[in-house]
């Protein structure tokens, strides 16, 4: 046997299929058991040997067992495209369902419930009914399943058979296991049904669940603590005691059961009265979170994205902890990721200097993304924690003083947002952001630093000649540097119009003549004709104050409703995402269920959404419209007042949209494991919500692209997209006919079009 | 909720599909193909495309994957790759792609018991063991006889352990086993210290034994400072998992742990502790820059424990740049050598006395470079054991045996500690 193993893969000359033909008719037992691992090797690699269907299902009928498993699994890859031909097969199932081994009778009947063809159905119902009420519970537990295998085919033949209540009553059986696989196929069954009553967690059912849960598999565990999730506890006191038999869980090895667990407690906490059971609770679940960080690198990947969202709810958990999230520098770039996030969720003023050392120890790693993601964590520390932000501060200009590439170019983008949250606080170290203005090629950096000395251009005595430098190559400039250069050289302009009266004429010029972006060409006529007509309304525009930034931006700030949503799914794909489910599934696994959900999200969202946006053609598509509720709410509850003004958001909603919706699909790109599949989704979705055009089409047009519609948008309707849509390309001349709003009403339009920018950069 | 189950060898050919769920098609391995295994940069162990979710983990030179359309337990799949991974290794020594081609028979079979309909179920090696063997001939009256005993254990509350386990000598052997992590900063303060310990337990006990088994420890899973009695002989324990033969409702209410033990080895806790940890050495090291050719090591390394106890195995791996040229070192114990391929000077000692000290000294020569970037200088990793050393002080107080037949068992204890992520930065 031994020296045959190796030929299962190998690739033979030719005629392939006709030698196995004649092997699995062979008189010799061990030759047709060869030729069966033969076709199975061969169907493993993906080529076809569905021609010897006949043959094969021939060896079925043998006592061999290990033969018998192999024919079954052919049968299972096969069935389908030999639909006629299943019916030899089925003879000899039926019989194997009556055999004295009740390991072949749980085989047989496993195996038949994969074969999806209807002649197979007519036949199953008989010995399924058999089986389940089969005196040895490996039988019946495979039986369970094989109910749910049946439904997803035929649920009316399910219901008429009576399967569905020989399975509830499963529920009673008195082997854990039984019980176990009997929750799993009913909760399966009821996410796909219709009326919704085929699994209706009460008492009873609750009370048989839990006296399972001690003694079933690890795996059982799981589905019973999924399935007591769906459970409504009828008040805090029954919450507290299901708790309290769920406790003990947490101390299980596998780390599934734990977050298992821990979405259980998490959701019963809601009904929970007694702030004093809750303190005990969380003070429970904290230890077994920090040694779930002990097991393998994707079950912390999971469990660290589930302790971020875990830490938004109630971040009075592991407020201790913040060292054992401390990366060791051998974890892989994903759980570094992720823990960077919580470390910066844990800052606080007690462990800031801890925290900034490390990061400091980060910044000299050899990741780049990685080291930037620190860089990036020191600006957030600083702009969370007033009272530590000097420090910080001092840590970002060592890293600078380090004059690594990425390193300051990392540093001058997050010490842009300090200087946005705390205006005139740090100016001091502007000589010191001006020494590396060469070592800078990176848009995002080039335009903070534009903005910054834009901003304080009358506190930076030779402004002017810095702007002259970086215009030398304004036209080969990204837009986005472009737009910056634009304001910054505008801004200069009216603090010190002496100086660069000439400056601001050349730029204007260039910027109106010679390029061909919309928004970028359509910002300078803005701010031509506003210095034209009135330089004091100029000023009163650009040189407005900025409204504040808060530490997280709006897009990362999940909303309650998706997180309640979310907080449900912990330990799912969906706490991984933190997205809704229906935002990465397809629809039709839970079809029924999404146009509830989304019923319950748009009801939840409601006072959050103007009527209109309501109103604005979505598809039908209940999916999309979930999510672009939740993207609205996350819009809406934004710390600029820009979006929230009235005249903009009512008039011109859609538009409105436009930069938010793609603000997450950036937002996604950087935080989402997977850049095509979410593209995919995402694309999906716009498609069918309507919105998509604007959504995709500001994706593509870049950061600046995006910052331009938005702030355009809520003007005039001037939101064309950039150049790769050949949309009715906007006349300026016409479109500023329209500017007949006043000025305060511009005034946000462009402040906001470099915040939008801002934020999206950053975030 | 697993919709399909792939193995794939490092090219990204195929050596084992198993579809679970009708709503994907086995031309989908060719996605993850192109997506993952022919991807440079692949940033995450789960990928959707389009509605499907690609759950991936590495082994050897393997990609475990499985596939699914719902929303599924993210943590129960990665855990299931890995007892996957445990199952093969425990059937085949090795889970490889050797392994999987020469027994891929065995893997559908098995692939076909832990998983039905995309759910797992029954995934104890020892169970398994019994009915899914490599040797299939088996004599159709014995078959008869066991699988009727087999599917009651595999489905029954105890579905770790056979009934009729019997033994001359009733043994028991615990292995309490710590590894030990260490963060130092480059100022010498302790950044973390814990210890992540594990009791292995080798049970070679007739019948149905009930075991007790006791720590020095109340097992104080909440630090209750009115309960806390800080001394010397008691270990406080931050948060402690079982195995699954462990009685856990009877731990959260009166703190002892009970158990029916499988049969031979099986690992019955894992714990973590944070609080008062022993550090068995302590690395002082001098690394100085000169100029920009050379750097200078002077690395002192002292071991904290008892003068009765050794250390075996000491290794100290210490970074070198990347644009090192020679080494050149002295020792006063062990032996050290420059390894150009780790980037780094491997200081070996075979054996360590508890309170004595080395020290290395060393230079590294470097090559001029043309690019100006610092060296990043990744900490120096440590590598030991000691025996019959706990670092958090753990002691084993009892282990007892019940049994209806209430013969006598004789029960081992050994400790040891070794490193686990001993970091030192300078």
């Amino acid at each position: 046997m031994d020296s045959f193993k190796p030929k299962f893969f190998a690739t033979s000359t030719k005629g392939e299929n006709a030698e196995l033909l004649v092997d699995l008719n062979s008189e010799y037992r061990d030759r047709r058991k060869d030729a069966v691992k033969r076709v199975i090797a061969n169907m493993t690699v993906g080529k076809d040997v569905s021609s010897l269907f006949p043959q094969v299902v021939k060896n079925m009928q043998t006592e061999d067992l290990e033969m018998k498993k192999l024919v079954y699994l052919y049968l299972m890859n096969y069935a389908k495209s030999n639909p006629d031909l299943v019916i030899l097969a089925v003879n000899t199932f039926v019989k194997d369902t009556d055999h004295v081994n009740p390991l072949i009778r749980a085989l047989a009947i496993r195996t038949m419930g994969c074969i999806r063809v209807d002649k197979i159905l007519d036949h199953l119902c008989e010995p399924l009914r058999k089986c389940l009420g089969d005196d040895n519970p490996y039988v019946r537990k495979t039986a369970a399943i094989c109910v749910a295998k049946l439904w997803d085919l035929d649920q009316e033949r399910a219901i008429e058979n009576g399967f569905v209540t020989m399975l509830q009553d499963l529920i009673s059986d008195s082997t854990p296991m039984v019980v176990a696989n009997a929750v799993t196929a009913l909760a399966e069954m009821q996410e796909s049904s219709a009326t919704k009553d085929v699994f209706v967690v009460n008492v009873a059912i609750m009370n048989k669940m839990l006296a399972a849960l001690n003694e079933c598999t690890e795996w059982g565990q799981i589905a019973i603590l999924t399935s007591l999730a769906e459970y409504k506890p009828l008040d805090s006191k029954e919450a507290e005691n299901i708790c309290e038999r769920v406790v003990p869980r947490l101390q299980h090895a596998n780390g599934s059961v734990v977050l298992s667990a821990i979405r259980v407690i998490m959701m019963y906490m809601r009904y929970i009265k007694s702030e004093e059971f809750i303190k005990g609770l969380i003070k429970k679940m904290s230890p077994p979170l920090v040694t779930l960080l002990a097991s393998a690198p994707e079950v912390q990947y999971v469990s660290l994205r589930n302790i971020n969202l875990i830490l938004q709810k109630r971040p009075d958990i592991l407020q201790n902890d913040v060292r054992v999230f401390f990366c060791k520098y051998n974890d892989p770039p994903y759980v570094k990721r992720e823990k960077l996030e919580i470390m910066i969720k844990l800052c606080n003023e007690k462990n800031i200097d801890q925290l900034l050392s490390e990061l400091k120890e980060y910044a000299s790693e050899v990741d780049v993304d990685f080291v930037r993601k620190a860089v990036h964590a020191i600006g957030r520390c600083a702009i969370m924690i007033d009272e530590a932000s000097e420090r910080c501060v001092n840590v970002l200009l060592d890293l600078i003083n380090t004059k690594v590439n990425y390193v300051v170019q990392e540093a001058i983008i997050v010490i842009k947002d300090i200087f946005r949250k705390y205006p005139k606080r740090y100016e001091a170290i502007i000589p010191t952001l001006c020494q590396n203005l060469d070592s800078l090629d990176e848009p995002e950096a080039k335009g903070s630093l534009i903005w910054i000395i834009g901003e304080y251009a009358e506190r930076i005595e030779n402004a002017d000649e810095l702007i002259e430098n970086f215009l030398e190559t304004f036209l080969e400039e990204n837009s986005q540097v472009q737009l910056q250069l634009l304001t910054a050289t505008v801004k200069l302009f009216l603090k010190k119009p002496s100086q660069s009266q000439e400056i601001v004429h050349r730029v204007l010029q260039t910027a109106t003549q010679e390029i061909d972006n919309p928004d970028t060409r359509d910002r300078a006529y803005v701010y031509w004709r506003l210095l034209s007509t009135d330089p004091q309304a100029a000023k009163a525009v650009v040189l407005s104050e900025k409204p504040p930034i808060s530490a997280e931006s709006s897009s990362n700030r999940i909303s309650p409703g998706l997180m309640d949503e979310l907080i449900n799914n912990i330990s799912t794909l969906a706490s991984v995402y933190h997205k809704p489910p229906t935002a990465f599934m397809g629809n039709k696994a839970f079809s029924a269920d999404a146009v509830r959900k989304a019923a319950v999200a748009d009801a939840r969202d409601e006072e959050q959404i103007t009527g209109e946006t309501m109103d604005s053609p979505s598809g039908g598509a209940p999916a999309a419209k979930n999510a672009m509720a939740d993207l609205l709410d996350l819009d809406f509850g934004s710390s600029e007042p820009a979006y929230t003004s009235p005249p903009i958001s009512s008039s011109k909603p859609v538009s409105n949209n436009g930069p938010n919706y793609s603000a997450d699909l950036f937002d996604m790109s950087a935080d989402m494991p997977s850049n095509t599949g979410v593209f995919g989704g995402m694309n999906n979705m716009g498609g069918m919500s309507g919105m998509g055009g604007m959504g995709g089409m500001g994706g593509m047009g870049g950061m600046g692209g995006m910052g331009g519609m938005g702030g355009m948008g809520g003007m005039g309707g001037m939101s064309n997209p950039p150049a790769q849509h050949p949309a009715p390309a906007a006349d300026p001349f016409g479109n500023l006919g329209t500017f007949g709003a006043p000025p305060q009403q511009q005034k946000p339009a462009t402040t906001q079009s470099s915040t939008v920018n801002d934020l999206l950069d950053l975030f | 909720m697993i919709s399909a189950f792939f193995i794939y060898n490092q090219k990204g050919e195929v050596l084992i599909s198993r579809l679970y769920r009708q709503d994907l098609k086995r031309s989908i391995a060719d996605i993850f193909r192109i997506q993952v295994i022919s991807n440079t940069d692949v940033r995450s162990p789960i990928i959707t495309l389009g509605s499907t979710s690609f759950f991936h983990v590495r082994h050897e030179n393997l990609y475990i994957v499985a596939l699914t359309k719902w929303n599924a337990n993210a943590a129960l799949i990665f855990e299931f790759c890995y007892r996957f991974i445990n199952i093969g290794r425990s059937y085949f020594g090795k889970l490889d792609e050797e392994a999987v081609k020469a027994n891929f028979v065995l893997i559908y079979e098995l692939l076909d018991e832990v998983l039905d309909f995309g759910y797992p179920q029954n995934s104890e090696t020892d169970t398994l063991k019994m009915y899914i063997t490599t040797e299939s001939v088996k004599s159709e009256r014995a078959m008869r006889e066991d699988s009727a005993k087999i599917t009651i254990q595999a489905t029954g509350a105890t579905s770790w352990r056979r009934s009729d386990v019997k033994y001359r000598k009733n043994e028991a052997f615990i292995d309490v086993i710590e590894s030990v992590n260490l963060l130092l900063s480059t100022q010498g303060n302790v950044l973390r210290a814990d210890v992540a310990g594990q009791i292995m337990m080798r049970a070679y006990l007739s019948g149905t034994p009930e075991c007790k088994f006791g720590l020095n420890d109340k097992v104080l899973l909440e630090k209750d400072p009115s309960n806390r009695r800080k001394s010397s002989n008691t270990v406080e324990i931050d948060d402690c998992q079982f195995h699954q033969c462990v009685k856990l409702g009877k731990f959260d209410s009166d703190r002892t742990i009970s158990f029916i033990p499988p049969d031979g080895e099986f690992e019955l806790m894992r714990y973590r502790t944070s609080d008062n940890i022993n550090l068995p050495f302590r690395v002082h090291p001098v690394v100085t820059e000169i100029g920009k050719s050379k750097i200078e090591y002077k690395i002192l390394v002292k071991a904290n424990f008892s003068s009765k106890l050794n250390a075996n195995n000491v290794v100290l791996t210490i970074p070198t740049p990347l644009n090192t040229a020679g080494v050149t070192c002295s020792v006063s114990a062990g032996k050290a050598k420059y390894v150009p391929a780790e980037n780094s000077i491997v200081w070996k000692i075979q054996r360590f006395q508890g309170q004595s000290e080395f020290m290395l000294t060393g230079e590294a020569n470097l090559t001029a470079m043309t690019h100006k970037k610092a060296w990043s200088r990744p900490p120096i990793s440590m590598d030991f054991q000691v025996l019959m050393f706990t670092s958090s002080g753990l002691l084993v107080r009892f282990l007892k045996v019940f049994e209806k037949s209430n013969y006598q068992s004789v029960k081992w204890v050994r400790y040891m500690t070794k490193a686990g992520n001993y970091q030192i930065r300078f």
